[in-house]
């Protein structure tokens, strides 16, 4: 199925450590970093970058349609709520006839999972303005245009990136589910682990998972910070 | 720097504004003129179309029938954006774009305007000296990092930043505390001296007007024009119940605060011992401070503590009311 397999545990050479199945053993996560770690880390990356993108960028486009044209706002709503509660396996499942073992099958399910999020928060974000805000815009002749493009998607920013924290951190555990499909990804590693009960690996993967999570969230504060510069600085008396 | 443009006139010629569905138009007929460089405040009751009357001008509200005209031109035949971008708009609520810094949000219309960068840079400083905000403590601030009355000084330098001929100006001062309130009236008629533009002020307080406006539009509920006139003609000759009761049963003291002991004549000397003020004072606080210290009459002095004038006596303030 895929070259870059994971080491089934081998009892007769492994270290003590590993022989016993011992809670965490570092000799096996340095020796398989390179081969097995690694590559499902930079794996679980790209499955999760592409999902929350593509999620990204419909949201945005849908909100934008919703904010234009209000009466959307409860069918897309409810159908992103609707995605949002089918159990992921079973979403899976649904999309194998379809689309097949494929990356595309993990695709589309984590991308509907980041739609219910994103959505509300983009719509909530183009919302943000203040009617004052619009008022003094229209006043002073910005266009419709203008005023979308310069003035509510900027101040759309703080909500957006507060969704796309939540999507990033959910996308990541979710992501791990997307072994049952495919090869791919820091699940892919704990599938196989699990047979054995290997505990390093699972816990290995699991932590990267984890880290992977953590770290994610932080660059996006740190992005927000660089962004949103005007809501960091309140009043000073 | 430029020339500041020409002031414009502006004239309401039966405007009417309905509403569809309201038995009663929100502005009724009205006809005024403004002359170029003056201020008209427009005052009234809440119901009384006084802020309708005034988005009728850069039309955020369109005529029903009638017509304005600015500087001989039809609102209507004008490009909507770029009628806007030609009238500087100050609303109650300010209104600053929070994401935008103090320089960034003065710069709006001249960067709609397409102006080159320097000459942006140069004109909000130039504009945040004229409402007294240091250019350089701040340029960089955002609207959070500001108090109430420096978001309207702002807020009135960003529509005044591409030279507007013409302003509108909706309650801009009604948010803010009595103390800055005053101070930032003041200033208003310090720049209007300076760049003497035509100013649609919209406000519900009638003191406000006296002090602000050179003319003063009265609308009554149903948004039709109970009085337009001087504030000194207003106060003195109310054309009916209605005006009388909204310039207040206090009119008479208020037209003495229209003017200052220097613009009116005085008794001689004659060797009168009595309380002294300079001639910079209202005739309203010269005679607040008349009856307070017990005395008919009052020493003016020319300049705060310079040589006697003259004296005011209150037969001579009582002539002047009648």
């Amino acid at each position: 199925m895929t070259s870059a397999g994971p080491v089934i545990p081998n009892f007769g050479e492994g270290s003590d450590c590993v022989t016993e199945n011992r809670l965490f053993c570092t000799d096996w996560a340095r020796d398989n970093w390179g081969g097995v770690l690694q590559p499902a880390l930079v794996q679980h990356v790209e499955l999760t970058a592409i999902a929350v993108g593509v999620g990204a960028l419909i949201a945005l486009g849908v909100a934008l349609l919703t904010h234009r044209y209000p009466l959307l706002e409860r069918p897309f709503g409810a159908f992103s709520a609707i995605v949002y509660t089918i159990p992921s396996l079973a979403l899976f499942q649904l999309l194998v006839p379809v689309t097949g073992l494929t990356v595309t099958t993990v695709e589309v399910a984590l991308v509907g999972y980041t739609l219910l999020i994103l959505y509300r928060n983009a719509l909530e974000g183009l919302r943000a303005a203040p009617p004052d805000v619009l008022e003094a815009a229209r006043g002073m002749g910005l266009t419709p245009r203008q005023t979308l493009l310069r003035i509510q998607l900027p101040l759309a920013l703080p909500a957006v990136i507060a969704g796309l924290r939540v999507a990033v951190v959910s996308t990541i555990a979710l992501a791990t589910v997307a072994a049952l499909v495919i090869p791919q990804g820091l699940g892919y590693p704990i599938f196989l682990a699990l047979r054995e009960y290997f505990k390093t690996e699972i816990i290995a993967a699991g932590g990267l998972a984890v880290a992977l999570a953590l770290a994610a969230d932080g660059l996006l504060v740190v992005v927000q910070r660089a962004l949103v510069p005007w809501a960091r600085t309140r009043r000073t008396a | 720097m430029r020339a500041p443009r020409q002031a414009v006139e502006i004239v309401f010629d039966h405007a009417t504004k309905r509403y569809p569905g309201r038995a009663v138009p929100a502005v009724d007929d009205l006809s005024l003129r403004i002359p170029a460089g003056e201020i008209c405040c427009l005052v009234g009751p809440s119901g009384g179309g006084k802020t309708t009357a005034m988005k009728l001008v850069n039309r955020l509200v369109e005529l029903t029938s009638g017509d304005v005209r600015v500087d001989g031109r039809s609102v209507r035949s004008l490009d909507e954006t770029e009628l806007r971008r030609g009238i500087g708009y100050v609303i109650q609520q300010v209104g600053l774009f929070p994401h935008l810094t103090v320089a960034e949000n003065v710069a709006t219309v001249p960067r709609l305007l397409r102006w080159s960068k320097s000459q942006v840079a140069e004109r909000v400083d130039e504009l945040l000296d004229l409402v007294d905000l240091p250019a350089r403590d701040y340029r960089g601030r955002y609207a959070s990092q500001l108090s109430g009355g420096e978001r309207q000084r702002v807020g009135l330098a960003r529509a005044l930043a591409a030279d507007p001929p013409l302003m509108l100006m909706d309650e801009p001062f009604g948010a803010l505390d009595p103390i800055t309130r005053t101070r930032l009236q003041r200033e208003l008629l310090r720049i209007q001296r300076e760049l003497r533009k035509t100013i649609i002020f919209v406000t519900h307080d009638i003191d406000e007007a006296i002090l602000v406006g050179d003319r003063i539009a009265i609308l009554r509920e149903g948004g039709k024009l109970a009085q337009y006139d001087t504030p000194d003609a207003l106060l003195a000759r109310p054309g009916d119940d209605f005006v009388a009761r909204f310039v207040g049963a206090d009119r008479g003291i208020k037209r003495l605060s229209l003017k200052t002991l220097a613009e009116i004549e005085l008794d001689p000397l004659d060797g009168v011992v009595a309380p002294s003020a300079p001639d910079g004072t209202t005739l309203r606080d010269a005679l607040s401070l008349m009856l307070s210290a017990g005395s008919p009459r009052l020493v003016v002095l020319d300049g705060d503590g310079g040589a006697p004038r003259g004296v005011l006596t209150l037969e001579r303030l009582s002539e002047l009311l009648t």
